[in-house]
């Protein structure tokens, strides 16, 4: 926990998170996608665990990594379905565009969606496994810490 | 109709993804598997309805044309597979609701069964030699948590060994689709068919061992089955009773779907391999059986006597002989399964698994004794019930080719499989309990919950039994598609042979 | 190139049997990962090493110049290094509780689920 660290991932967090948002949407055309993308988002997250600590880690996620993993989950799985409502076959890509204000005409289309929500699955495993190996080890430090000062006191 | 094809899929994932988001909730999420390993077994069985007559359904996963993208395949044999799958799926979860205590449910034990449950129906589905790796790996993982989960001593070691040796499988598994791929540029099942021909016998003969290494771990097979009893009887009842009934088959599975779909167009012959190993691992699992004091134990040894028993039929390699083998995988997953729930309810009223603890039940529990009995014949190949017509079709099979030694092998194994299921019987029912035990106290333990899908399981292999000739028809228009496997390549890639 | 990338996944499959073999769980999980990058590169190998010519038909031409880099086994490369991501972080997590349960890294320790343990159930 050391201040260098703290310090460096006030700057670097926004920037890994921001990143890692580039990455999802650049993606669908070129090297990116919701996997790498993820992956830094849980890095950026896992850098704060470290250098602060998990439960401050965990509050700044705000819903729990388990609630991410099912609605990237959900979100992946109704974009394939999409298609399959339509008659189509599973994960077939379905396109529309859609009129934004300001931003113009925009091609929307199901891969996107399924993209989003590999995006929150990796996040929501990755700092699942995170939170729960450092809390554990949080936790034996304790349990010896305690154990160490029972002894001192004998 | 494709829609058919992913919904046994998309159902249990459905549930596994609600179940994270209502993750604090572990009543919510229990119902709700209850809920979806229902819908999946509806699915399954308008699938099994769609196909039994021996038509070919596929869906090419985000409409990519067959060898370019990923084909689900549901022939004959995949869909009673996904159809025993689910309805394994709903007998387990309806026992794990009120077996599975409190600690094991928050973290996550209902929606990583479902993950469990998809993985194998997906190996059943897939036409992709890639997607059933991964398939394998998703089963894998599911599998990993479902054995460590709970952390006692024992799990974790037999967690540890089942990790490790299954991983080196994987391994293998996927350095061998690297070298198929690298000589045949696909890796599509049918189009292998089509393109291994005109690969030479020295190159096809080592790739057919990797495969051979990479499912005979994963079924168990004669000398790579040692993890499965190390591990298999330390997770609860529960647990052990999915593993035994689904994991070992998709091995076996994926051993009938390679070597009859993409091997049987190459020179090389490994049918002779096949009986030794069948003939060697029926010997090990029955001794094996025997030599046992612990009753979670016994079984694990029983699942690979048995698996040679599954793996003698694709050696000996007719239509009649896999008609035979499908039958058996059908009557093996009910009755494995079905055992190990009992022998899970037996080991909550002595509190013990082991031999020498237990007994006395015969005064407490008749009813369950009973019902040991049905499975326990079943498999030992007792004739009025399922196992013996499907013995009966594996022994006239090896008979027709002369097979003699491995034909006898599993009649032995049927006896040995016999003395050990009724030393079972004798151990835990008839053998008065080394105990003072309070019968009121221990008729508490039980459970009625439990009993339903027991009850279910065993009325199920009797419905086996009696139903034989209706069974044995299903399973020689699966063992017909499978043996002239024109059908598979036209429905997959649409063109002829 | 192609020879010196199979005497690399020679010995990485080495490493990581070596690895498997030694008494420590952490060594093992380290073997595992070794002899899964081993699987990895032998797949991106045997698809064969293409330099700076990716599969994408240039404007205007209706058919790809060979030769061209097989995207193929990159994908199955990709999939697999996110599966054996998933198995690693679980086998540190089977590893770390194997340590708070049994508070050692000797595979020794290990080996008596295979043998009938009568007094252990009682």
């Amino acid at each position: 926990m050391s201040l260098i660290l703290r310090t460096a991932t006030r700057y670097l967090m926004p920037l890994l998170l921001l990143f890692s948002v580039f990455l999802l949407f650049r993606g669908h055309n070129k090297p990116g996608g919701g996997f790498i993308a993820g992956l830094v988002a849980a890095a950026a997250f896992s850098l704060f665990a470290i250098a602060n600590d998990v439960r401050a880690a965990r509050a700044l996620v705000r819903v729990e990594p388990q609630t991410l993993l099912g609605a990237g989950l959900l979100l992946a799985l109704m974009s394939g379905l999409l298609a399959s409502f339509g008659g189509g076959d599973f994960l077939t890509g379905v396109w529309g565009d859609v009129h934004l204000p300001l931003v113009g005409e925009l091609a929307l289309g199901t891969p996107l969606f399924f993209d989003i929500g590999v995006y929150f699955v990796v996040i929501g495993v990755a700092l699942m496994d995170v939170f729960t190996l450092a809390e554990e080890t949080v936790a034996e430090e304790t349990e010896l810490l305690n154990a160490d000062k029972k002894e001192r006191r004998r | 109709m494709n829609t058919l094809l992913i919904l046994p899929l998309i159902t249990p994932l459905m549930v596994a993804a609600v179940s994270f988001l209502v993750w604090r909730r572990k009543a919510w999420q229990k119902w709700l598997s209850v809920g979806g390993a229902c819908m999946s077994f509806v699915w399954a069985c308008a699938l099994f309805e769609s196909v039994r007559d021996g038509e070919i359904l596929t869906m090419q996963a985000g409409g990519w044309a067959a060898p370019f993208g990923i084909s689900l395949v549901a022939d004959t044999f995949a869909a009673v597979m996904v159809l025993l799958t689910a309805t394994m799926g709903l007998a387990v979860t309806i026992y794990a609701v009120r077996s599975i205590d409190e600690r094991r449910a928050a973290f996550g034990f209902y929606p990583i069964l479902q993950i469990l449950l998809m993985g194998v129906t997906g190996a059943f589905l897939t036409g992709d030699l890639f997607n059933l790796y991964v398939w394998f790996e998703v089963m894998l993982m599911s599998s990993f948590v479902l054995l460590a989960l709970g952390g006692e001593r024992a799990q974790i070691e037999g967690g540890i060994k089942y990790v490790t040796i299954n991983l080196l499988s994987s391994a293998i598994f996927l350095a061998a689709i690297g070298f198929l791929y690298s000589v045949t540029g696909t890796l599509n099942m049918a189009d292998l068919a089509l393109k291994i021909g005109a690969l030479p016998a020295s190159l096809t003969a080592p790739l057919s061992v990797l495969f051979l290494v990479a499912f005979g771990v994963k079924a168990g097979l004669f000398p790579l089955f040692f993890w499965l009893p190390a591990s298999y009887h330390t997770p609860p009842a529960v647990v052990s009773a999915v593993f035994a009934g689904l994991l070992t088959k998709v091995g076996v599975y994926a051993l009938i779907r390679t070597f009859t779909l993409i091997f049987a167009f190459t020179d090389v012959d490994v049918d002779n391999l096949l009986l030794t190993l069948a003939g060697l691992t029926m010997v090990t699992g029955g001794l094996g059986a025997l030599a046992q004091t612990d009753a979670r134990r016994v079984l694990s040894f029983l699942i690979i006597a048995h698996i040679g028993v599954a793996v003698m039929g694709l050696g000996l390699n007719s239509t009649r002989a896999l008609a035979g083998t499908i039958f058996y995988l059908i009557e093996d997953v009910i009755v494995l399964t079905n055992l190990f729930l009992i022998v899970g309810i037996m080991g909550r009223v002595c509190g013990t698994f082991e031999l020498a603890r237990m007994g006395g039940m015969y005064r407490t529990h008749p009813m369950l004794g009973a019902l040991f009995l049905v499975p326990a014949w079943s498999l030992s190949g007792v004739p009025p019930f399922s196992g013996f017509f499907a013995k009966l079709a594996l022994v006239q099979a090896g008979l027709e080719v002369e097979a003699y030694t491995v034909v006898a092998l599993s009649l032995v194994v049927g006896i040995l499989t016999l003395v050990a299921m009724m030393r079972l019987w004798a151990e835990a029912f008839w053998k008065p309990s080394p105990y003072v035990v309070d019968a009121a106290q221990d008729k508490m333990q039980t459970g009625k919950m439990l009993l339903v899908p027991v009850c279910a399981l065993s009325l199920m292999s009797i419905g086996l039994g009696i139903g034989a000739e209706a069974v044995f028809g299903v399973a020689l228009t699966a063992a017909g598609q499978i043996d002239n496997a024109n059908g598979y390549i036209e429905a997959v890639l649409g063109v002829r042979r | 190139m192609i020879v010196m990338l199979a005497f690399v996944i020679g010995g990485l499959y080495a490493a990581g049997l070596y690895m498997m073999l030694r008494r420590s769980i952490t060594k093992l999980i380290i073997g595992l990962s070794l002899l899964s990058h081993a699987s990895n590169l032998l797949i991106f190998t045997t698809g064969g090493l293409v330099r700076a010519r990716p599969p994408i038909i240039a404007d205007g031409a209706t058919e790809i110049i060979k030769p061209f880099a097989d995207p193929v086994p990159q994908a199955l490369v990709l999939t697999a290094i996110v599966i054996s991501f998933g198995v690693t972080a679980f086998a540190l997590v089977l590893l770390h509780r194997t340590y708070l349960t049994i508070g050692t890294d000797d595979l020794d320790d290990l080996s008596k689920t295979d043998l009938a343990q009568p007094e252990r159930n009682g």
